[in-house]
């Protein structure tokens, strides 16, 4: 069953549609990519899961029912990417006064918050004050904050922005562990290869539309210009016009190319075999995330400033 | 709600823990007491001291009516010293007369003398002859006195008091005066502090963090009422000190004075024959028991709620279309601020005419009843003007309430730029 459904969603502001007809659904403990260039409508779209705007058109369905914002936001932890702490106020106190504005109750909230403390070796932190934290300190407070209260879904706009890779790594566990444990995460970045490593069902969005919807390897499959990389005891220097593929180019030694239209890797296989060649290695190139996103955002006129209502 | 306590116990622990709240609170009570209570005793008691001054009375006529008075001036007639050597007879000044009959007189002092003393003197000196005057219509002695002093016990008693207290208008508009001070200062400090607090969270990033908490109503109404209460338990404290402190300091007064007090709030309104003799101090602190503290304290404490109320939510939606540019912020309080100046304006210059159209109006319409009615309150406007303007005003906090929520719930998620009056006038349109 979905946890999260959106039925085509709709937000309009005065000078354009920063969220148009977007329909997704997104299973039980899936990580989701949530991917966009700046100003496709990504945050609006979260800001409408989150509760903090109401969409013009469309419902949310949350975990089976239709979204209730008032009652559902205790079910969601949201780290935008606007993030930030009061700065004169203890860190205890902080993550105190988040986690009982979820709905924690005091000592519940206590414990919890020592457990996340002690894993995230935090523990001696408790009385500092947030302005003394650096970024990366404070992203991790903000971690903490945010899924403290185990939510069913849980948001992270740019969770790794201005994280060196030992606490990057910290989260990222524990993004897989939530996971693991039934939370389902919705992962907006435009960070692609963070979104193939641990993704698996990703959108992209462009100006307001959803233009691709499916897991990583799908996509994949979707965009792949069957294109192998080969690598062979001698260059390739004659082929005929009969063979079941041409050549694009030479790559770490290894000779790119494109098979054509209606033949197979075994056709190229065996044209190569007739033709005497010794193989070390035969592989498919697929395209990354990161040249799929380029490829489907660039030149469309994408940077829109965020209008509010 | 219980989201919104939070908000508010947030907001009022952390401000209230603070060391300026602390300092401010216990500072700012004693600097007023120490400075109203420091210039009267001054004024009763030192000022200048008791002068011996030789007269050279060659009619006779000075040593009549020029009385010696035991603390402030001591005349000694034909002591037999001259401009040459009374200061070193041990007197402060010599008067003496420059003409055959005693017309011109010359005072040679010591030290310059203050003016002070000099019209002390000379209105002694005058009062002298008159009285020599009205003798030589053969007028008595003691017809004179009765004559002077009758002439000086004019009171004025406010005849709609139905218990006959006196009122002094000068105390009512000094009080009136104060309130409203007084109430415009809160609304500027406190109001400036919500301003603060919203852009202070906006700045931080924090914001969006808690309204995927709570809704963003909650939180402005959560830091307004945190905040209010803030104020009013710093209005609380300067109440109760400024009580202590100033109970404290009466016992440093004159015990003459104090006797006086007590006799004119026994017997107000009552014209002895020696009322002239009561020190203006003395009037003035019997005038202030004789107000009716409760009637002022709680308008105080409902105007103060109500303006506080009435201007802070405005104050929040400013702070929430600012940036980190705090010059950004000046023009956008700008229409905020003409009001609550422009009302003190009015206040201040209207203050004795507590019952003028002017100060009736702006004591009735929102913007400006705070400041305006606090300053008429202690001269008893009429009850259905009071029942007016608040009802008035606390229809004004709702709708203040309501339009900048509506600019805040917008303002406080947007990032990077400034938004203009046109702008937050449609978010107030939409929705």
């Amino acid at each position: 069953m979905p946890i999260l459904e959106l039925q085509n969603l709709k937000k309009y502001f005065a000078n354009q549609k920063a969220v148009d007809d977007i329909s997704v659904k997104i299973n039980k403990g899936d990580i989701f990519g949530l991917l966009g260039p700046n100003g496709a409508g990504k945050t609006t779209l979260i800001r409408m899961i989150t509760g903090i705007f109401y969409p013009d058109e469309g419902q949310i369905v949350f975990d089976g029912k239709k979204f209730d914002p008032v009652n559902d936001v205790i079910h969601i932890g949201y780290m935008p990417e606007e993030r930030g702490l009061y700065k004169k106020m203890k860190i205890g106190e902080q993550a105190m006064y988040l986690a009982q504005l979820k709905g924690m109750k005091k000592n519940i909230a206590f414990e919890k918050i020592k457990e996340w403390f002690v894993k995230f070796e935090m523990e001696s932190w408790w009385n500092k004050k947030v302005e003394d934290l650096s970024k990366g300190m404070s992203q991790k407070l903000q971690f903490v904050t945010t899924v403290l209260h185990e939510p069913k879904l849980i948001i992270l706009d740019e969770p790794f922005s201005g994280l060196d890779p030992v606490n990057s790594n910290l989260i990222k566990d524990e993004i897989y562990k939530l996971a693991q444990r039934g939370s389902t995460i919705i992962f907006s970045t435009h960070r692609m290869e963070q979104v193939e490593e641990i993704c698996n069902h990703i959108i992209l969005v462009n100006k307001g539309k959803k233009i691709l919807d499916g897991t990583v390897k799908q996509v994949k499959q979707e965009f792949k210009e069957n294109l192998f990389s080969i690598g062979l005891a001698q260059n390739l220097l004659n082929i005929n016009g009969d063979a079941p593929f041409e050549i694009k180019g030479n790559e770490k030694g290894n000779t790119v190319i494109k098979i054509n239209e209606g033949n197979s890797p075994n056709d190229v296989l065996s044209y190569l075999l007739q033709h005497g060649s010794n193989i070390h290695s035969f592989n498919e190139i697929l395209p990354s995330l990161n040249e799929i996103f380029i490829k489907l955002v660039e030149g469309t006129p994408s940077t829109r400033q965020f209008q509010a209502q | 709600m219980n989201k919104i306590w939070l908000i508010i116990k947030r907001e009022y622990i952390t401000r209230v823990r603070n060391k300026t709240f602390l300092l401010s609170t216990i500072l700012l009570p004693l600097v007023i007491v120490l400075f109203i209570v420091g210039s009267v005793f001054f004024a009763s008691t030192s000022g200048d001291s008791k002068k011996r001054i030789a007269v050279d009375d060659k009619n006779g006529v000075l040593a009549k009516f020029l009385k010696s008075d035991s603390s402030k001036m001591e005349f000694v007639f034909n002591a037999g010293v001259d401009t040459s050597n009374f200061a070193g007879k041990g007197f402060d000044g010599y008067l003496y007369s420059v003409d055959s009959v005693g017309k011109i007189l010359l005072l040679k002092t010591v030290k310059a003398a203050s003016p002070e003393t000099m019209d002390r003197i000379k209105s002694r000196l005058n009062s002298a002859y008159v009285s020599e005057k009205l003798l030589e219509k053969n007028i008595t002695v003691n017809e004179v006195d009765s004559i002077n002093n009758a002439s000086s016990s004019y009171y004025s008693v406010d005849n709609t008091d139905e218990k006959n207290k006196n009122v002094n208008s000068g105390i009512n508009a000094g009080i009136g005066m104060f309130s409203g001070i007084l109430i415009y200062m809160t609304m500027f400090i406190f109001g400036a502090m919500v301003m603060r607090g919203v852009m202070e969270e906006k700045t931080n990033r924090i914001a969006e963090v808690i309204v995927s908490s709570v809704k963003p109503f909650q939180l402005m109404m959560g830091k307004i009422l945190g905040i209010g209460a803030v104020g009013l338990t710093q209005l609380l404290l300067w109440i109760i000190l400024i009580t202590i402190i100033s109970f404290a300091a009466l016992s440093f007064l004159p015990s003459d004075m104090m006797a006086q007090v007590q006799q004119l709030q026994n017997n107000p309104g009552v014209m002895t024959p020696n009322v002239v003799q009561y020190s203006g101090t003395a009037k003035a602190i019997a005038n202030l028991s004789s107000l009716n503290w409760g009637l002022i304290l709680g308008m105080f404490l409902f105007y103060f709620i109500g303006g506080y109320l009435f201007y802070s939510s405005l104050f929040a939606a400013v702070g929430s279309v600012i940036n980190e540019d705090p010059q950004e912020a000046q023009s956008l309080m700008l229409p905020i601020m003409m009001p609550i100046i422009f009302s003190f304006i009015i206040m201040t210059s209207n203050v004795n005419t507590p019952d003028s159209p002017i100060m009736v109006w702006a004591s009735i319409i929102p913007f400006s009843s705070p400041i305006v009615m606090m300053s008429r309150i202690a001269s008893a406007p009429p009850l259905w003007q009071i029942a007016i303007s608040m009802v008035s005003l606390i229809a004004g906090f709702i709708l203040t309430t309501w339009f900048a929520a509506k600019i805040y719930r917008t303002g406080i998620l947007l990032y990077g730029k400034k938004a203009s009056w046109k702008e937050m006038i449609k978010w107030m349109r939409k929705s």
